[in-house]
């Protein structure tokens, strides 16, 4: 007999999420005692330089940015059941296909140029997904390898072409400016927060209506939840996981291509400190859903806007955030661990 | 010609699978208790900082030696509890231990030696003198001959023992292996930790045996590597080492290349990662795995 159930507290939502998060910070914050440094102190500064101030505030929010797109990458994948941890590299070649676009066509006016360069970032990612797709479902290599390869791959081949063919004048390796043409608005000046964050809500919305309100996106995560049944049903399970994957590379590519055209206005080598990753753990602190994201993804633009300031003015090693978003990913993983610790029950 | 293909290249060939190798064993043990550990390279990362430290803080290698594998074995008990005692996601898990790899020992290096990207150069592992062998096999640590016991010792242990029949049984069927009275959690739980510290061996070889200092990230992918390694030699100790060895030859192959400056250093670093995605897609075709890795519920 179905029996009516009250939603015990646990339940409540976000609530192993918040208990991850805090107990992350806080075991941050033995790191920081144990290493000599004040947690107070650190939190302090980190805090202030996430919200401190006007540009404080803008630095959080162009953080963010992406780390949304790579997040909203990860969640498209993941309903599909895909573990696209190569984000990284998609991301990177969307950044440098965008700078290529951006820098080399001088005829278009922006209403063309800048779409162009974006779409083309997009495009550069999806072409990086499509490899590892395609591996995955009909050569059978799993994708956390092969991606993670594919991360590493597009690492040194972004930086080999901006160190030799196209590489600008002068001593740091970076390509030729973009042009004015296809650059994303600034929004808030004179913080670097460009239209590119605004673009990144939008984006958060489409994965949204696509993952939850189409049909194809039905299907999508059919297959995610299980294959077996998805195939019985006559979803064809190889083409919705390679479209998956596909978008999930597009939109990595997408987030690469804002941070070019919105922020640094070319490609630097290595200017990426690890957006994918942090993607990632956004995505499980967002509950794996578009709009969760968007507020993880705040969250964690908070702890690298924050973390960068924190380590000018402490000096405590800005990979403390690293460690952090360790920790909240791995609290986070095994969700009756969290349980066990709120109700400080053994065993459940 | 000459300069490339030698009794040298053979030489760095055996070094340089080596932490791949021990990737590969360590892998190989998490996977037959039926746990993915993707984590292998966070656990080498941070074994080759905490063998740096140990060995600045005692000025002995051997102690550097032993806190590299004790922090692999500890890292592979929190994989193994939050994977197997709380059915947690083993990717995720993983994942996030390659971040808190690369983080802590970012975080740490800064704050002992003032600088995010190297530590201080501190003593290595002493040569290891084994007559005439030296001849062919070139000066090594101990860490390769331990490498060659580890793969003897690990094939007659799975396939020779009944602990091996049991460690194979827990990660293909469970629930018989539950029924026939094995504590799969037990097992799933030592294995993976044990697994985990025979990594970390791979960790302790980068910064005590091939260079002598802590270099930031300076795994390099070795972790997924041993894992393409894992796959290619079938789950099995002895094919673990056969393709180790590719992967320590494209490597040594890399160094030579890059020494010799005939290609810009980027694209012959990607040498490697290609390998590992051909390896991976054409030459293994569809693998079959020893388990399904599901985490096992007791009933």
């Amino acid at each position: 007999m179905p029996r009516l159930s009250v939603r015990r507290f646990w339940e409540i939502p976000f609530l192993a999420e918040a208990v991850a998060i805090l107990l992350a910070f806080l075991l941050g914050s033995l790191v920081l005692l144990v290493t000599g440094y004040s947690p107070l102190r650190a939190f302090a500064a980190l805090f202030r330089g996430a919200f401190g101030s006007r540009n404080a505030f803008g630095q959080t929010l162009t953080q963010a940015t992406p780390i949304l797109f790579a997040s909203l990458s990860f969640v498209l994948a993941f309903r599909a059941g895909i573990f696209n941890i190569g984000v990284e590299g998609q991301l990177l070649i969307g950044a440098l296909s965008a700078a290529l676009l951006g820098n080399s066509i001088k005829f278009l006016p922006m209403p063309l140029h800048l779409p162009l360069a974006l779409l083309g970032g997009g495009l550069g990612g999806a072409l990086w997904a499509l490899v590892p797709a395609l591996i995955r479902v009909y050569l059978g290599a799993h994708e956390v390898i092969t991606t993670m390869m594919m991360s590493y791959v597009a690492f040194y081949f972004t930086s080999y072409l901006v160190n030799y063919p196209f590489k600008a004048p002068g001593w740091v390796a970076q390509t030729n400016p973009v042009e004015p043409t296809a650059l994303l608005p600034r929004i808030l000046p004179p913080t670097q927060l460009s239209l590119a964050f605004i673009l990144a809500l939008f984006f958060a919305v489409l994965v949204f209506y696509f993952l939850f309100r189409t049909h194809l996106g039905f299907q999508v995560r059919a297959v995610g939840l299980s294959p077996q049944v998805a195939e019985n049903r006559g979803i064809p399970v190889a083409s919705r996981q390679i479209l998956a994957f596909v978008l999930s590379g597009f939109v990595a590519g997408i987030g690469g291509a804002g941070e070019v055209l919105g922020v640094h206005e070319k490609f630097v080598d290595g200017f990426s400190p690890g957006y994918g990753w942090d993607g990632i753990a956004v995505s499980l602190v967002g509950r794996l859903h578009p709009f969760g994201c968007v507020f993880a993804a705040l969250l964690f633009g908070m702890l690298r806007a924050g973390g960068m300031s924190m380590a000018r003015v402490t000096k405590v090693p800005l990979d403390l955030s690293l460690i952090i978003q360790a920790l909240v990913i791995i609290l986070i993983s095994a969700p009756r661990f969290i349980r066990v610790v709120i109700l400080r029950k053994k065993g459940m | 010609m000459g300069q490339i293909i030698n009794l040298g290249l053979f030489q760095a060939m055996l070094r340089m699978s080596l932490p791949v190798l021990f990737a590969a064993l360590g892998g190989m043990f998490c996977e037959r208790v039926g746990v993915v550990n993707i984590g292998l390279e966070g656990i080498m990362l941070n074994s080759a900082f905490f063998a740096v430290f140990a060995t600045y803080a005692s000025g002995n290698p051997w102690i550097g030696f032993l806190a590299g594998v004790l922090s692999g074995v500890g890292l592979g008990v929190i994989i193994a509890l939050l994977t197997v005692r709380y059915y947690g996601n083993q990717i995720v898990v993983g994942t996030g231990i390659n971040v808190f790899g690369l983080g802590f020992s970012a975080f740490m290096c800064q704050r002992i030696w003032g600088s995010r990207g190297a530590s201080e150069s501190v003593t290595a592992l002493p040569i290891f003198r084994v007559p005439y062998l030296e001849r062919v096999l070139g000066e090594n640590t101990v860490l390769l001959y331990l490498a060659f016991l580890l793969v003897i010792l690990s094939h007659l242990f799975l396939f020779y023992t009944p602990w091996g029949l049991r460690v194979r049984a827990v990660g293909e069927n469970p629930q018989a292996a539950d029924t026939a009275g094995v504590d799969v959690h037990r097992y799933k739980m030592v294995f993976v930790s044990l697994g985990s510290g025979i990594a970390a061996l791979g960790g302790v070889f980068l910064s005590l045996a091939h260079l002598n200092f802590f270099a930031w990230g300076m795994t390099s992918g070795r972790g997924f590597m041993g894992l393409a390694a894992m796959i290619f030699g079938k789950w099995t100790p002895v094919g673990c080492f056969l393709s180790s060895l590719l992967f320590g030859f494209t490597d040594a192959l890399q160094m030579r290349l890059q020494a010799l400056g005939i290609l810009p250093s980027q694209i012959i670093l990607l040498f490697p990662y290609l390998v590992t995605i051909l390896v991976l897609s054409g030459f293994v075709g569809r693998a079959t795995p020893p388990s399904d890795y599901k985490p096992y519920e007791k009933k």
